[in-house]
This record gives C-alpha cells, sequence and structure tokens, in this order.
C-alpha cells in the first residue's frame, strides 16, 4: 500500500473518511484504516490536521519501470462548462504523438455533468475520455482536481501527461508532479518523440526567448509538461470517430476543499475587445511618448483595427493595461499583428507570435521582433507610421 | 505571524546581450551577467514585510543558490526580513523544480512553524513558476498562485487570484503558500543605511547535514528532468524585410495590408 496512517498520530476524528472520493478509508477503533482499492490520491493527507496520514511511502516506491506506463493523457480544461480552445489544440498534438508510438490517447475530463463533452473530445482525436461528474467539480480546485488526476495517474499509468500552460494547468501541474515524484516542464512550444527511445522531448524558449532548450524526463513516469496555449494545431472535428468513455465514480465532500471560492469577478474589456479583433496595431516604448502613442491610434482607426501595447507602453502609463499583449497581458491571435517600436521580447511575443501576418515597424533591424515578422520594416516609426496612414487612406480612397 | 518568502538570485537577462547557456551541458553561464534578486520575488518580500507591519511578526527568506546568492538575500534583509538563510553546497547544483522544492521544504521544516509562505510568480530564468505549488504539496499546505491582492479576516486569508480575464476571491486558513503576482504592491526601495544595516547581519549558510535531506533527492541526482540540448533559435527573419525610402515603405505596406484586409 502506498499510503499509510501513522496510528500514534490518528485522533480518529473522521475527517479523512469523509474526504475520501474513493470511500477507501474507514475509521475503525478509532484509527483511520485504508482500504484495499485505495489509489492513493492523497485527498485524506489534505484534510488531516494531526498529520496522521504518511503518503512519503509512495513517492520513495522507486518507479516502476517506464515499460509499465503507457498511452499518452491529456487534461481538458473547461471554462463555465464549456471545453478550452486550448484542451483542443492539446488534442490535435496529442494525437499526432499518439500515432507515432503506437499508442492510444486518452482524455480527461472533470466537471459537474460533463457527459456532453465527451463527444467532442472523441471527434477531436481521444480514443478514450475518463470523465468524472461532481457537482463540486464545476470549476478548479487545486486539491480535488490534484487528487483525482493522481489517481487516474496511479491507476492507468499513462507515459505522457500533457496540460495547457493556463493559470489552472500551472497551478496544478506543479502539485501533481511534486505528488507523483515525477518531472515537469513548463511552457512548452514543441513536442517530438525520439525515435530510438520513444521519450518525450520537450522543447521550450529559454533564456528570456533568446535560446531553445530540449528538456527530457528519462526515467520517471508520467513524463508531464504544460504547453503553451494557441501554438499547436487542433484536428478537423471527425464526428465518426469512435472512442470509449470511462466514468469513474466519486463522491466529493467540499469540506475538503481548504480554499474556498467566495466569488468570481469579470474584468471589463475595452470597447474593441484586442482578443476579438481581425487586426492589431501595437505600440512599445519606441513611441517615446504619450502624445507620439496617438499615431498609433490614428493607424488603428485607419485600418479598423484594436490598439495593443507592449508592457513597458503601458507601464510608462501611455495607454491602458487592458491593450497589453503577452505574457501578463492578453493572447491576441488577429489576422494582421502591426508591432510599432516593440523590440519582441519574449513576454510580448508570447500574446501574439499566433497571428496571421506580423508586421514590424523597428528602427533596429536585430530586433528579436524583426525574427518572426512576416514584413520587417527596417525606420524610424516617425516616418514609417504617418506614411503608412497616409498610403491606406489613398490606396481605400481610390478603390 | 511568521512569515517565510522564498527567493532566488537570478541572471540580469534583460541587461545582457550575452548568450548565457553552455550549449554542451545546457548550463545557464553565470559569469559576465549581473546577477539580481528576481523582478518577481521583491513582490513577494514586500507583501511579506507589508504584512508583518499591520500584524505583527517575522519575515524569514530562504534561498537555494551559489555563494553570490547572498547579495539577493540582503537585498531582502534591507527592505525589511529579519532574518536569511542561504543553502549552499555542492550537492544542490543542477537542481530543477522538483529537487529545488525539496530542498526548500526540507529548510522550511528546520526554520520551524510558520503561518505562510510566499513565493514570487516565477523567477526570470527558469520561468517555471512550479517551484511554489511543489513547495505547497511538500509541505502539505494549500496553495493560492496569481495572488494579487491579499487580506486577513478573522485570521483567514481572504486574497484576490488573478485569472486570464477576471479574479476570483478566495479564502482559506492559515498555514498556506501563496505565488504573487506583478502589481500587488510597490516593492519598497531601500535607503543606504538600511543596505548597510543588512550587510552587518548574520545569513548562516546550510548544507544538506544541517536540512537532513536525503542526499538523492538533491541537486541534480535528485532532478526528474534533464535539459538534453540547446540552442539559438534561427536568428535572420523569415520573413521580407523592407529597408529605405519610408514612403516607399509605406506604400508597398498599405498595398500588402488591404490585400490582406480584403481577402
Ligand atoms: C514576468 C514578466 C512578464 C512580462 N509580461 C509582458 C507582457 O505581458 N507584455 C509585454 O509587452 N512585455 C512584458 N514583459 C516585459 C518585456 O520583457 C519587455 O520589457 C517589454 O515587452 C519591452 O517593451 P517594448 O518592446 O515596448 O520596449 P523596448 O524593449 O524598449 O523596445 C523598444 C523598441 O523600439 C525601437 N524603437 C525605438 N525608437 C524607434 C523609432 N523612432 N522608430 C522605430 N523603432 C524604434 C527600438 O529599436 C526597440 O526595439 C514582461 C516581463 C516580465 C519579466
Ligand atoms: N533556488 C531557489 N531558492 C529559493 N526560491 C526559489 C528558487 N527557485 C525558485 N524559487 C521560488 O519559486 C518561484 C518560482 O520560480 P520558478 O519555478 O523557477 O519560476 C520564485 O519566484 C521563487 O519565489
Amino acid at each position: 500500500m502506498d499510503i499509510q496512517v501513522v496510528r500514534e498520530m490518528c485522533t480518529g476524528c473522521g475527517e479523512c473518511e469523509q474526504a475520501c472520493p474513493f470511500g477507501q478509508i474507514a475509521v475503525v477503533d478509532q484509527k483511520a484504516k485504508i482500504l484495499d482499492s485505495c489509489v492513493s490520491c492523497g485527498a485524506c493527507r489534505d484534510v488531516c490536521q494531526p498529520g496522521a496520514i504518511d503518503l512519503s511511502p509512495f513517492l520513495d516506491n522507486e518507479n516502476p519501470s517506464p515499460d509499465a506506463y503507457r498511452d499518452i493523457f491529456v487534461f481538458a480544461e473547461l471554462r463555465e462548462g464549456e471545453l478550452r480552445e486550448c484542451s483542443l489544440e492539446l488534442l490535435g498534438e496529442g494525437r499526432r504523438l499518439a500515432d507515432k508510438l503506437h499508442q492510444e490517447l486518452a482524455a480527461v475530463v472533470f466537471g459537474d455533468d460533463p457527459s456532453g463533452l465527451c463527444r467532442p473530445l472523441i471527434s477531436h482525436g481521444a480514443d478514450r475520455v475518463y470523465m468524472v461528474d461532481d457537482a463540486n467539480l464545476g470549476f478548479y480546485r487545486t486539491e480535488t482536481y490534484t487528487a483525482l488526476l493522481t489517481a487516474i495517474v496511479t491507476r492507468y499509468r499513462p507515459s505522457i501527461l500533457l496540460l495547457s500552460a493556463t493559470t489552472t494547468g500551472r497551478d496544478l501541474a506543479p502539485r501533481l508532479a511534486a505528488r507523483l515524484g515525477t518531472g515537469l516542464t513548463a511552457d512548452c512550444t514543441s513536442l517530438e518523440i525520439e525515435e530510438e527511445t520513444g521519450v518525450l522531448l520537450q522543447n521550450l524558449p529559454a533564456w528570456g526567448g533568446k535560446m531553445m532548450a530540449e528538456i527530457k524526463t528519462p526515467d520517471h513516469r508520467p513524463q508531464m509538461a504544460t504547453v503553451r496555449p494557441h501554438v499547436m494545431r487542433k484536428q478537423e472535428p471527425d464526428p465518426d470517430r469512435e472512442g470509449e468513455v470511462i466514468e469513474i465514480p466519486v463522491q466529493i465532500n467540499p469540506r475538503g476543499i481548504p480554499v474556498k471560492r467566495l466569488k468570481v469577478v469579470k474584468e471589463e474589456q475595452p470597447t474593441t475587445s484586442i482578443e476579438q479583433a481581425e487586426i492589431v496595431v501595437a505600440g512599445g516604448r519606441g513611441l517615446q511618448g504619450p502624445e507620439q502613442f496617438a499615431i498609433i491610434e490614428e493607424l488603428a482607426d485607419v485600418l479598423g483595427a484594436a490598439v495593443g501595447a507592449s508592457r513597458a507602453a503601458v507601464d510608462e502609463g501611455w495607454t491602458s493595461h487592458l491593450c497589453q499583449v503577452g505574457q501578463t497581458g492578453k493572447t491576441v491571435r488577429p489576422k494582421i499583428y502591426v508591432a510599432c517600436g516593440i523590440s519582441g521580447a519574449i513576454q510580448h511575443c508570447i500574446g501574439m507570435e499566433g497571428s496571421g501576418t506580423i508586421v514590424a515597424i523597428n528602427k533596429d533591424r536585430e530586433a528579436p521582433i524583426m525574427r518572426i515578422a512576416d514584413y520587417a520594416l527596417v525606420g524610424d516609426l516617425f516616418q514609417i507610421v504617418p506614411a503608412l496612414i497616409q498610403a491606406v487612406r489613398t490606396k481605400r480612397r481610390r478603390n | 505571524m511568521r512569515i517565510i518568502v522564498c527567493v532566488k538570485q537570478v541572471p540580469d537577462i534583460e541587461e545582457s546581450n550575452v548568450v548565457g547557456l553552455d550549449s554542451e551541458t545546457g548550463v545557464i553561464i553565470r559569469e559576465d551577467v549581473p546577477a539580481i534578486l528576481n523582478p518577481l520575488d521583491t513582490f513577494a518580500v514586500e507583501e511579506a514585510v507589508a504584512l508583518k507591519e499591520k500584524h505583527g511578526g517575522e519575515v524569514i527568506v530562504v534561498t537555494m543558490g551559489p555563494h553570490q546568492a547572498e547579495d539577493a538575500l540582503i537585498t531582502c534583509l534591507s527592505m525589511g526580513a529579519d532574518q536569511a538563510f542561504l543553502l549552499s553546497d555542492q550537492a544542490f547544483a543542477g537542481a530543477d523544480t522538483i529537487a529545488t522544492a525539496y530542498a526548500l521544504s526540507c529548510a522550511i521544516r528546520k526554520v520551524g512553524d510558520f503561518d505562510l509562505v510566499f513565493c514570487g510568480q516565477q523567477s526570470l530564468d527558469g520561468e517555471t513558476g512550479q517551484v511554489g505549488p511543489m513547495l505547497a504539496e511538500n509541505l502539505h499546505v494549500p496553495q493560492i498562485t496569481y495572488v494579487k491582492k491579499i487580506d486577513i479576516v478573522d485570521k483567514q486569508i481572504v486574497a484576490h487570484r488573478e485569472l486570464e480575464d477576471m479574479y476570483e476571491l478566495v479564502q482559506c486558513h492559515m498555514p498556506l503558500l501563496m505565488t504573487v503576482v506583478k502589481g500587488i504592491n510597490v516593492p519598497r526601495v531601500p535607503t543606504y543605511s538600511e543596505l548597510g544595516e543588512a550587510m552587518e547581519k548574520d545569513i548562516p549558510v546550510w548544507g544538506p547535514e544541517d536540512l537532513e535531506a536525503e542526499e538523492s533527492r538533491l541537486g541534480l541526482s535528485g532532478s526528474p528532468t534533464r535539459v538534453t540540448r540547446v540552442w539559438t533559435p534561427e536568428s535572420t527573419s523569415a520573413g521580407t524585410v523592407f529597408e529605405g525610402d519610408p514612403t516607399d515603405i509605406a506604400d508597398q505596406t498599405a498595398e500588402i495590408l488591404i490585400e490582406l484586409l480584403e481577402d
């Protein structure tokens, strides 16, 4: 058994019995007793005040050979009961990797009545769906989601487990990896399978985007990674694809969730939401001041575009933080992204590199933004932007 | 209240143009690059010190790193932290986030009971944001990540947790661990005399024996992940470069933009 009760410390309070989602703990003679079908999820440990639950035997349990693990599992994230786009992208990528390995792809979904989502998960590439349905799973909670995923991993032993690098994925994946005692790679932008070994190659930008790094988890399983949204491609849904749905029965006691949600507040959106805009014109520190930033707004206006900005421009107070694109701002994927006086730091590029066509205006031809631009305009933006406004106006009038 | 803050010293990437990874070993080359306290960790230190000033108690900072990392701790002490500990030993070298979180959890156990642990949202060089949640798991305490506001109400923490396009208001008992985002506060800038006083303070250095840590779980040997290759991404633009007369550039670009928009 992987979980143990330290009898001297157990007070027989019964919190663990109530918290166990799988009904695998019982208080017998004033002491907690772990039953035979325990899957070591750890939910009991999270509620045990005296600290009488010992999970470490599970961690020390030298990983069984990597061969004991197979298949790729993808954690499907929901937003207000709907599948998130990034999870479908993850399925597309998982499918490609599974085919390479000749293994299966499974999706894992938790929710308050998520059964309607199994079909789309299958049409987007899953061979199997592990579904957990409980009224207390309507929104993400660290402890419950960690316990359930732990149970699924220990029971079904996937070789690879992928999550999205969202606020949820980046909260959940490290907690889970620490519980399982396996490796985790953050925010990958590409994944491959190593030919000879079948090991997952996890690639990500490093050193502020100046380098790329390849990371492996050679001996521990599952190989876990979070994957940056908007980078992978989802598959065209195939309504005829077949797949199996496995429902895992649980009973979740909300008392076992220490972090209670009191309310959620939606942030106000700017008038033209830059996330929906077809074209975005963004300005950075190269604009030099708030008055000059107005030429960005003018260019946006003639193009019918939304205004974006780098953090430098927002920090200077030249425009609203709602315009900020990048790691701590919005992620945009317009048809056209025009970057004016932006150097293209990785934290900015994260938020816009999925754009269809990138136009960059910069006086430094070596600026990182110029490397990812489809059209790199080298020169002074105070000359180019006004000329561009003029040229667009003239051509529009002529057509 | 007893508050522990985990901080990291990082190379100042934005200030350096040198390529800082050894392409053979994948190890960060720290020479020639100025080292600073991880900018996002200054928010964690400020939050801890501000809570102490309001509710009383002490702030203890911990870092794992080479000997120079002491400088980062001195910065924290000058901002108002009361005590600092440095984990430094060859055995810690090459740690990934799992091994880092393990070492930090051993150190915190040695420091003793606590009410709060703070981490930054992520480090400038690692950029993973994984150490905080891994540490919370090792310490068996709840976690709240991406925190942008904290209140203490009836001995409970009430926090704003920043999500993609909303925030949630959550409540939790102590002890717990929080990772804070930029903008939660304005970190104070210590005066010279505060810095001077901080430099006088004694900073104990701990190795694996002091932590009673299992050596096999430390450093490179305790790290499940391996950096196997590093390379420089293509540096030349894959796209079309326009230069020369601004009006010509503007004309050609306007043509392209209008065509794309009419597609
Ligand atoms: C944790 C973290 C999160 C971050 N999140 C974000 C984020 O969400 N979004 C974001 O944008 N940044 C973010 N940053 C900051 C990011 O690292 C950069 O500092 C920032 O993006 C730089 O903005 P910039 O390109 O406008 O300014 P700079 O880097 O100063 O670049 C200005 C550019 O303008 C050019 N220029 C100057 N004058 C002219 C002219 N007359 N004509 C043409 N070109 C000119 C220069 O050559 C230069 O390339 C984050 C940083 C950290 C550490
Ligand atoms: N070596 C370290 N010593 C102390 N704290 C650390 C260390 N590495 C990371 N941290 C903490 O964990 C946070 C996230 O770091 P990272 O996971 O590297 O992005 C940092 O902001 C620090 O608070």
